[in-house]
């Protein structure tokens, strides 16, 4: 079993949308939505709710207004900021340090364990996906990435599937460390701007930082010929795999409102250069179509 | 005043808004790029850079001679950032959060301090903008502390400060928000768009700050967005058509502002409208 994330650095370059036309492309797959913080792709994979689970991770300090004797240690204590001058704590800021919970003197702070979110097993039209929801505000989102990984692989390897296709989240920090740390390949979605320049740079010093390897393409790229062709070059001498350019149509914004892959379309030219792409992910990913 | 520009989803226009806001007001404004795992405001605003601080996190070290094995900085260590094996303490440098809770409890006195770089701030200027980036070193996966580092370089009281936040809505999102008087979201007309703002107007109530919506490419996708708004009781302060001058300029890393004089008016009167929504919001309160 091999998985492949599909991640940009940059958001909104069209992950999901790719992602969701690889499905139909795949025939035999497992989905996983690692996006946990803003998961999207149950949008247009038409999902059935199979199962549905707490996600309880990390603890919150609780100050027992009846034993605190307003001593004041934890307030000193805490390097988070996150209790009040009425000795209260603030969730918003509490990092789960344990600190005022197993020092405090009075005994006054219980530390119970928080649940931060919901994970779920869906069938889709394309084969079983797992996705996620971490609650709003909430902390933690990388052990949920890296949960949802866990039970999508475990899927797979049940159901004799030998693929995996993961919709990860922007950004280079812990939700991305989590979604690419063991995957056998990364495809970079990039858009042919300054933005998508960059941060497609910064996201391939990390796959090379964890040493993933990597394969980019160009979503829009007609917008923009000669930011798409610099884009291409800086991808191949950062010794990514350079895939292809997408181009621009509204008919992924179109088969996004109709909750729908862009394969239900018919024959056009942006799912032609998609599956040109996706042959060429195969190969770099899958060993083959 | 803080405004804090935020979306839930990526790439609906966040930077945009806050880099040719901050240079449309022709008033001094300090911008605050903390989107610090991919900062593109300086790509549009292409400041003097006139300084910079490299930015540490402590990480425990421990004191083999001193250290006596008992467990109990492991036991309190709730990031696993410590591991007491029978003749010697490991630590993670990587893992800890950085609350010394370690050396809180070791009675040997045996933990002292080494740095874990977490990222970089710079800052610099253009025209009457004030521009500070966080930039998260790469491969370093805690955002928050580095947010909350670049939120010390905030203007002075009575000046304006504009944030640049991250998408989602989890901590680092909370760390950009935290202290902010209003909350500006950008989102886009589309199913991807509405989903990923309920869950922003979601963590923007948490922190109970007022808020506003900017639908950029508004005549993309459908109306969803705009019922919930609606419903919501979320006023929508400014829509801006797609347009190829537009996506053409951005793509280049043009301030907008400064190529196309209805993104100037726009951003003039997207102020005030923050301001009025400000104003009712306080008399309501």
């Amino acid at each position: 079993m091999k998985e492949l994330v599909v991640i940009s650095g940059k958001g909104g370059t069209g992950k999901t949308s790719l992602v969701a036309a690889f499905a139909a492309l795949a025939r035999k797959v497992v989905l996983c939505d690692a996006d946990v913080d803003a998961a999207d792709l149950h949008l247009v994979v038409r999902p059935e709710l199979l199962e549905r689970h707490p996600f309880a991770a990390g603890h919150e300090a609780v100050i027992d207004s009846d034993k605190c004797t307003q001593c004041g240690l934890c307030l000193d204590w805490c390097r988070f900021g996150a209790i009040n001058e009425h000795f209260r704590v603030e969730p918003l800021l509490c990092e789960g340090c344990g600190v005022c919970a197993h020092l405090c003197p009075a005994g006054a702070v219980d530390f119970p364990e928080k649940t931060c979110g919901e994970w779920f097993v869906s069938r889709t039209p394309y084969g079983p996906m797992v996705h996620a929801r971490l609650g709003i505000a909430e902390e933690n989102s990388g052990k949920l990435v890296s949960l949802v990984r866990t039970e999508a692989r475990r899927l797979a390897e049940e159901e004799g599937v030998e693929r995996l296709l993961t919709d990860g989240p922007p950004g280079v920090g812990c939700p991305v460390i989590a979604s690419i740390g063991n995957a056998d390949a990364v495809l970079v979605v990039s858009e042919p701007t300054q933005s998508g320049r960059h941060d497609m740079e910064r996201v391939l010093e990390l796959t090379r930082h964890f040493k993933v390897p990597a394969a980019v393409c160009i979503n829009k790229a007609d917008l923009h010929r000669a930011q798409a062709d610099r884009i291409a070059e800086a991808a191949v001498s950062s010794g990514a795999r350079f895939v292809g350019h997408i181009p621009f149509d509204p008919l992924v914004t179109r088969a996004q409102v109709d909750g729908r892959s862009l394969v239900d379309y018919g024959e056009t030219q942006v799912m032609r250069e998609i599956e040109r792409i996706w042959e060429a992910v195969c190969g770099f990913a899958f060993d083959g179509p | 005043m803080i405004i804090a520009i935020a979306s839930g989803k990526g790439g609906t226009g966040k930077t945009t808004i806050a880099c040719n806001l901050a240079a449309g007001l022709e008033k001094p404004v300090t911008l605050l790029d903390c989107d610090v795992e991919q900062p593109n405001a300086h790509l549009f605003l292409q400041p003097r850079w006139t300084g910079s601080e490299l930015f540490h996190l402590d990480v425990p070290e421990i004191d083999a001679e001193r250290c006596s094995l008992c467990g109990a900085c492991q036991e309190l260590c709730q990031f696993n950032a410590i591991a007491i094996l029978p003749e010697i303490a490991m630590t993670f440098p990587e893992l800890c959060h950085s609350c010394r809770g370690c050396a809180l409890v070791c009675q040997e006195e045996a933990i002292g301090w080494s740095k874990r770089l977490v990222g970089e701030v710079r800052w610099g200027c253009r025209g009457m903008v004030s521009l500070v980036e966080g930039r998260l070193r790469v491969g370093e996966a805690m955002a928050p502390p580095l947010i909350e580092q670049v939120r010390k370089h905030q203007g002075l009281e009575g000046e304006l400060t504009l944030i640049d936040a991250p998408p989602g809505t989890s901590c680092p999102v909370v760390a950009s928000l935290w202290g902010a008087d209003f909350a500006l979201l950008v989102t886009e007309p589309t199913p991807f768009g509405l989903n990923d703002l309920e869950l922003a107007v979601g963590a923007v109530r948490k922190l109970g700050l007022p808020m506003g919506l900017v639908i950029n490419r508004c005549d993309i996708g459908d109306r969803r967005v705009h019922r919930f708004a609606e419903q919501q009781g979320i006023p929508i302060l400014l829509e801006m058509p797609f347009d190829k001058k537009t996506a053409e300029a951005y793509a280049r890393g043009s301030l907008l502002v400064e190529v196309l004089p209805q993104w100037k008016e726009a951003m003039v009167q997207l102020y005030e409208k923050i301001l009025e929504t400000l104003r009712s919001w306080k008399a309501a309160c």
